[in-house]
């Protein structure tokens, strides 16, 4: 037991599948991490106040904002960027779909959108459009008008539950 | 902006976290879920934080029946204080509660001890702890203490809390067999910050009214409880309204947020199944 604090504190954690060692400023967050000293730039430093949703990255299995965390609390943390994502492949149809309905335009809320969608996606099952547009309510996008972004979440939750394509 | 904290610790457990507070002196500030403290230090609303991070002390988190209440950890998060069943069978109102909370990121790492702690006067579960007459329990260098809702929230992000002292958890009292419990509140959009809500339970003993985002401090409404329970809604519509005193700003008007509390009363009689609204 240490009664000190530190302004830089050693972490330990895994991205993206692979083991990081980092030592991290007290005020980091978890975006700027991933964007600055790993060079993840998927995940985007955004409102920084936990409004808009561009920086939602996955922790321990959950979306998380990825300003609203800090870096010294990911010690020990399991955290997925949309890179580490699309390398695994498990987003493809997620991704593909998106290109097909259009579901993006300039792409900036998109790394975000993905992660939070699939957090919906791993509950399984089909959700209501009320429900995946509660869930994205979280992630601002200012191109498509989300009526896309719904649509594909819908068609890619309706494909993995083995009901075909909408 | 780019926070700027002071220094960093992790605790281990309770009375080492209170001995990095009292080291830290003005400066300490507890982290649990940090989804409204990073935000802080993100605009430098505050700045050079000693930040004691609790989110490792598992004894503050959970749910667990003590008998006539349930006593329910800080550091249990928004999303499991939304799935917990000991939760929705005992205390439904912080069930429905959490569906008004923020965004499902935010529900997966916000803490029910730092929205208590706090004290947002837009937030639910302040309100719903006044509502349901719940104790909140604080850790200290003197010892751990007991305090009521009503008394712990006293303004704008402000407690009874001393600066030297932790939330270690709330205890909510189960509801009885027949007791309802519901929350209403409007706001612009899905996950926004109620422009006004309410908390009505009511149970063998009377009715109880909370309303947050309609003065610095959750309003236990006692005037329109008592007319609730006299079974005059009319007048418990008048009595809230005159109870209350809220502020006019950007989102809602004094008169605007006056009126939605009436409203927002008649409709949670209505899905009580009490008088028609």
């Amino acid at each position: 037991m240490t009664l000190a604090f530190s302004d830089r504190i050693d972490v330990a954690l895994v991205v993206n599948g692979e083991p990081v060692e980092a030592r991290v400023p007290a005020g980091q967050h978890l975006v700027d991490f991933l964007r600055l000293e790993l060079g993840l730039t998927g995940a985007h430093a955004s409102c920084e106040h936990g409004v808009c949703g561009a920086c939602t990255v996955r922790v321990d299995g959950q979306a998380v904002r990825g300003c609203l965390m800090l870096a010294a609390q990911a010690d020990g943390a399991d955290v997925w960027t949309v890179e580490g994502l699309t390398e695994a492949g498990g987003s493809a149809d997620l991704q593909a779909a998106f290109v097909d309905r259009n579901a993006l335009q300039c792409g900036f809320c998109t790394p975000g959108m993905i992660v939070a969608a699939e957090d919906l996606l791993a509950r399984g099952g089909v959700p209501a459009r009320a429900e995946i547009r509660a869930h994205l309510s979280g992630n601002y996008c200012r191109c498509t008008g989300y009526e896309a972004i719904v649509d594909a979440v819908e068609q890619v939750a309706r494909t993995r539950a083995g009901k075909g394509t909408a | 902006m780019k926070a700027s904290a002071g220094g960093y610790a992790r605790a281990n457990d309770v009375p080492h976290a209170l001995q990095l507070l009292a080291l830290a002196g003005a400066a300490g500030r507890i982290l649990a879920g940090g989804q409204s403290l990073v935000a802080a230090m993100n605009m430098r609303l505050s700045d050079g934080d000693m930040l004691v991070d609790i989110t490792r002390i598992g004894a503050l988190r959970g749910v667990t029946d003590t008998g006539d209440s349930l006593h329910i950890g800080a550091l249990t998060r928004h999303a499991e204080v939304g799935t917990d069943p000991l939760i929705r069978t005992h205390a439904p109102l912080l069930t429905e509660a959490v569906h008004h909370i923020a965004h499902a990121a935010i529900r997966n790492r916000g803490t029910i001890g730092g929205a208590l702690a706090h004290a947002d006067p837009a937030a639910e579960f302040p309100a719903c702890a006044v509502a349901l007459g719940a104790v909140i329990h604080a850790e200290g260098p003197e010892g751990a203490r007991q305090i009521l809702a009503e008394d712990f929230f006293e303004g704008v992000f402000t407690t009874a809390l001393a600066e030297n002292e932790i939330l270690t958890a709330i205890s909510v009292p189960k509801a009885d067999a027949a007791e309802t419990q519901i929350m209403e509140e409007v706001a612009r959009r899905g996950g926004d910050y109620a422009l006004t809500g309410l908390c009505l339970v009511r149970r063998a003993a009377g009715h109880r009214v909370a309303v947050f985002s309609a003065g610095p401090a959750p309003v236990l409404a006692r005037a329109a409880m008592a007319a609730l329970d006299a079974g005059d809604i009319d007048g418990a519509v008048a009595a809230l309204q005159a109870e209350l005193d809220p502020p006019s700003d950007t989102q809602a008007s004094a008169g605007y947020r006056r009126h939605i509390a009436g409203v927002l009363l008649r409709r949670a009689v209505e899905r009580s199944g009490g008088q028609g609204a």
